[in-house]
């Protein structure tokens, strides 16, 4: 009994000893800002930034590698955090971006050519004649945007469309590379009016298999001041840069232009007239 | 060393540590996701059960033996594994950055693992010499290994097929596990050990 007592005591003690004496032989010394700079940082380890998790961007940045504002999630609040640890001031600083599927046409508006049922997954729809909708430039809607999301900011409608809640959505542009469709863009936070479309299809085609695509009737462009919508091989695109009024939205005869209404695209029309040819 | 040889075939596969023995199983379900998490912790188990298996080896036979205290391997061996573990994290840290980035983050889930101590206590039920012990402790790792890579990889494909909803995730994995335990039965009787 005081056997047994004494030699596991003395081997514990023998042990905490050993690893208190590991401690001091072989202590790695770490910068502290790097652990502040962490502490700043969201902490959620999206890779946003490119890099491998958040302890990553910190040393990088503790080091001088990488800029204060490197994170692209945090924004510009913590970049002056960040700026404050290291002793160097930040400034400026631009507008949130928020990624934006360019497409409106779900189940309700847009045709499918044929029944997909294999995998649930964007990129393995694609490897067949290029997905199941219709048009060859539609949201899939098989939620692969969705499931890269780290910030759960994408949401699927009923109708087999993606669609970004812009006020989860942190512009970490992961969803942007995992759309096999390539239909997910940036667009800056403050911007309301969107054309919901990637269709270069001719307007004849897109009248056939979606109600809600851009048919290049150019409405828009004369409509919005110079510059600020631009045609692109029969798509109307917005530059984010110009101000487009939102009454543009109105002139659209296939309700491709939107509006942003809290955090949720609202078209500005009534029910759009049946497209001609209905099934394709 | 043909005794050698049938203990490392006897570790790896006729008495493989998770689908033989179900030792490990909680590293097994839980790390064998993808397959690369499932080779780091491969590495580090391997690492972490030789030096294990040496040293529990080393105390009982020179510590616990002498001062007949053989009754208290599980408590001692316990004990010598945590802080043997945290001991080499420790020196890795600090003497190769690179090994401890890729095993440093599996190193800590393996203090308390059924597999090491299994592996230990095995050592002397089964009255192992030094050589033995330490190539015992080597191929039950390798078994290990071997049986998380299996694991994960046919894990990363169920995860692509559409299995029904109760099934989903852990379920269907632990059928798996079963089935791949009942193809390591074609081993039994291959070695006598």
């Amino acid at each position: 009994m005081i056997t047994a007592v004494i030699a596991l005591a003395s081997l514990a003690l023998l042990a905490g000893l050993g690893l208190a004496l590991a401690a001091r032989v072989f202590a790695v010394e770490v910068d502290p800002r790097v652990e502040a700079i962490e502490e700043a940082l969201p902490g959620v380890n999206c890779g946003a930034c490119g890099l491998p998790g958040c302890a990553e961007l910190a040393k990088r940045i503790a080091e001088g590698k990488a800029e204060v504002d490197a994170c692209p999630v945090g924004g510009d609040g913590v970049a002056h955090s960040i700026a404050e640890i290291i002793g160097r001031v930040f400034e400026g600083g631009g507008a949130k971006n928020v990624a934006l599927v360019l497409c409106g046409g779900d189940d309700s508006v847009a045709v499918r050519r044929f029944y997909y049922n294999g995998i649930y997954d964007c990129n393995s729809a694609v490897l067949l004649f290029g997905g199941d909708k219709a048009c060859s430039y539609g949201c899939l809607g098989l939620e692969t945007c969705a499931g890269v999301c780290p910030f759960g900011a994408i949401d699927m409608l009923p109708g087999g469309l993606a669609v970004v809640d812009p006020e989860k959505c942190t512009g970490c542009t992961k969803c942007v590379a995992a759309c096999p469709k390539g239909i997910i863009k940036m667009v800056p936070y403050e911007k309301k009016v969107h054309i919901l479309c990637s269709s270069h299809d001719k307007g004849g085609r897109v009248r056939k298999i979606c109600k809600v695509g851009c048919i290049a009737c150019q409405r828009c462009v004369k409509e919005a001041p110079e510059g600020s919508i631009t045609m692109d091989e029969n798509l109307a695109v917005i530059d984010y840069a110009k101000d487009v009024p939102e009454e543009v939205a109105g002139v659209c005869p296939m309700n491709t232009i939107v509006t942003q209404v809290l955090g949720r695209e609202k078209r500005t029309g009534e029910a759009a007239p049946v497209a001609a040819g209905g099934e394709a | 060393m043909e005794r050698l040889l049938v203990i490392i075939i006897s570790a790896v596969l006729v008495n493989n540590f998770v689908l033989m023995r179900f030792l490990g199983l909680c590293p097994f379900m839980g790390v064998s996701k993808r397959l690369k998490t499932a080779m780091g912790m491969s590495g580090a188990v391997v690492f972490v059960m030789t030096m294990a298996s040496i040293v529990t080896w080393l105390i009982y036979r020179y510590v616990l033996v002498p001062f007949g205290l053989a009754y208290l391997q599980t408590v001692t061996f316990i004990l010598v594994i945590a802080s043997l573990v945290q001991l080499v994290e420790l020196a890795l840290q600090k003497l190769s950055p690179a090994l401890y980035k890729a095993l440093g983050i599996y190193l800590p889930l393996i203090t308390t693992n059924c597999a090491v101590l299994g592996v230990s206590v095995l050592n002397i039920q089964k009255e192992f010499t030094f050589l033995e012990t330490t190539i015992f402790g080597f191929g039950a790792a390798l078994g290990f290994g071997l049986a998380m890579v299996l694991f994960s990889g046919l894990r990363e494909r169920i995860d692509l097929c559409d299995s029904p909803l109760p099934f989903k995730g852990t379920a269907i994995g632990l059928i798996t596990a079963g089935l791949l335990s009942l193809a390591f039965m074609g081993f039994t009787g291959l070695v006598k050990l």
